[in-house]
């Protein structure tokens, strides 16, 4: 709800106008207009990037290939708004010659795109690691993968919510929590090795699992990305997070 | 990351590594420094009781090129003409304050201003070649005026002032024609010939393109980029892109006064001042 009232007012405020014997001109109504939509838009994809991780776990908990078939098409939609949305940045950069804030704005977006596309790419991979080990019991109990999971879910909203408010410092406490997300990856790695280890037989399905927390790490690592396309488009200033 | 690949990259030799080494441990800019040809310090520029520029300190790099930026009537052209002392000209204008070219004021009682717009030379919104002079003429009108008679020295100047001006293919076989026989755009690159013939160390373009279409536009900012090499050039325009494309430092001027100034990249990308990114971004002017 945040995002969407800080949306109406676009952070720009008032659009420009001068008068004329009482007559208003607009002198950027319409790109104000599109880029309204556009961080409208980047929103919305991101909401189904968050969703698509949210229920890749879940699929995951239920080894449930029918909502493991859900996820892999719905990441289509994300797919295609993904194309549309830097079809429409290219678009305003060849027809408005963005400056400043705009044009650090469009290209933030831009990039964005590709890292929530790719985190999309990732909860896909998810749920097919989850058709692949469905007909198995899980090697063990799931709770260092879902928790992993919710920390990208929440790096997702903290960045999101850091976009819309312009918020750098958002941003950057954010991809803190990629630290943690990495820590819980190894942790899972080295558990899994001991699994391996204990008997060759767990390896199949130990993989499946080491495959899946791979994933999430992914995903936060371009989160993180993320963040640093938002403190660019703040502050103008291009930097490494998490180096 | 930096430092990682910087570890990988130092014990190989290989030239591929040695060169990720140097770009990432470069530490100094890799803009060099250009040395300042123009100094103006605290010029205010007055038409009667109009105060249309207001105080403006700033240093103009010599081999670069400046564009000066702002919306109609913040005193840019004004600014401009005071560089060449072509502001007095105007009945009731009036100037305080210093331009140093090369260290020497140029409004120092002992210098003449002729000699002062010789050596920072102008380029006009609209081309005005002389209406009743060849292409030739043209080109050598200010050498005539300062005496010279010689034809072996005129014939070079006009043709190393034409090629100078990337003109000179297109009209060497033309060259008695009159001046006004040209397109816009080559009338305008005749201009700037006219402007290069008495070997100017400065030149001063007051919207040099606004009157000419895409084309011609693209080749007097290409020729301002080749021009560069040995001039240093200072481009008014209220044309963003045509900054953002030719020039390697922006001033953003608004109402007589100087707002922000640094690197052209800096000053599209992010600039620090509020009015200025309101400007460019078309929320005024």
């Amino acid at each position: 709800m945040r995002r969407q009232e800080a949306l109406q007012g676009n952070g720009n405020g008032p659009p420009s106008s001068i008068g004329l014997r009482g007559i208003r001109l607009h002198t950027r109504e319409a790109f104000d207009r599109e880029l309204t939509h556009l961080q409208d838009d980047l929103l919305r994809m991101g909401a189904l990037v968050e969703e698509a991780v949210r229920r890749s776990i879940e699929a995951l908990r239920a080894r449930s290939v029918e909502q493991a078939d859900a996820i892999v098409e719905a990441d289509n939609a994300i797919d295609a708004l993904h194309l549309e949305l830097e079809e429409r940045c290219l678009r305003l950069m060849a027809t408005q010659q963005p400056m400043a804030k705009d044009l650090r704005t469009i290209a933030a977006v831009w990039v964005m795109t590709i890292d929530l596309e790719r985190i999309g790419d990732h909860a896909e991979d998810i749920a097919r690691a989850t058709k692949r080990m469905a007909d198995q019991p899980l090697l063990k109990p799931l709770i260092d993968i879902p928790l992993m999971a919710e920390m990208v879910q929440q790096m997702l909203r903290e960045g999101l919510d850091a976009f819309v408010h312009r918020d750098p410092d958002l941003a950057e406490h954010m991809a803190t929590i990629d630290d943690r997300v990495d820590n819980l990856y190894s942790q899972v790695f080295r558990e899994l090795l001991t699994y391996m280890i204990e008997d060759p037989k767990n390896i199949q399905r130990a993989t499946h699992l080491l495959f899946i927390a791979q994933a999430l790490e992914r995903m936060g690592d371009h989160a993180t990305n993320i963040a640093e396309r938002v403190i660019y488009m703040v502050t103008g200033i291009l930097k490494e997070l998490n180096v | 990351m930096k430092s990682e690949l910087m570890e990988r990259a130092a014990p190989s030799t290989t030239l591929w590594n040695q060169a990720i080494a140097s770009a990432l441990s470069r530490e100094e800019p890799i803009e060099t420094v250009f040395p300042e040809r123009v100094r103006v310090e605290d010029l205010h520029a007055y038409f009667g009781r109009t105060h249309a520029v207001k105080g403006i300190s700033i240093g103009i790099a010599t081999n670069r090129i400046t564009a000066i930026i702002g919306p109609s009537g913040c005193g840019k052209s004004t600014f401009l003409r005071c560089l060449n002392r072509m502001h007095e000209v105007v009945p009731g204008a009036r100037m305080e304050g210093r331009v140093l070219v090369d260290g020497e004021d140029i409004y120092a009682a002992a210098v003449d201003p002729v000699e002062v717009r010789r050596r920072i030379g102008m380029v006009f919104q609209r081309a005005n070649p002389f209406p009743t002079m060849s292409i030739y003429d043209n080109v050598v009108a200010g050498l005539r005026l300062n005496g010279v008679r010689n034809r072996r020295v005129l014939d070079e100047v006009v043709e190393g002032s034409l090629r100078q001006a990337a003109l000179w293919d297109e009209v060497k076989d033309v060259l008695s024609k009159p001046g006004t026989s040209l397109s816009g755009g080559q009338q305008q690159r005749l201009c700037i010939a006219r402007a290069l013939a008495v070997k100017p160390e400065v030149l001063l373009m007051d919207e040099p393109a606004s009157a000419l279409d895409p084309a011609s536009t693209l080749k007097i900012e290409e020729l301002a980029r080749m021009l560069r090499e040995t001039l240093t050039i200072v481009i008014v325009t209220h044309n963003m892109q045509q900054a953002a494309r030719v020039s390697d430092s922006t001033a953003f001027m608004l109402a007589g006064e100087l707002i922000e100034y640094g690197p052209t990249a800096e000053i599209f990308t992010r600039p620090r001042e509020q009015r200025t990114e309101d400007y460019i971004t078309g929320r005024f002017g």
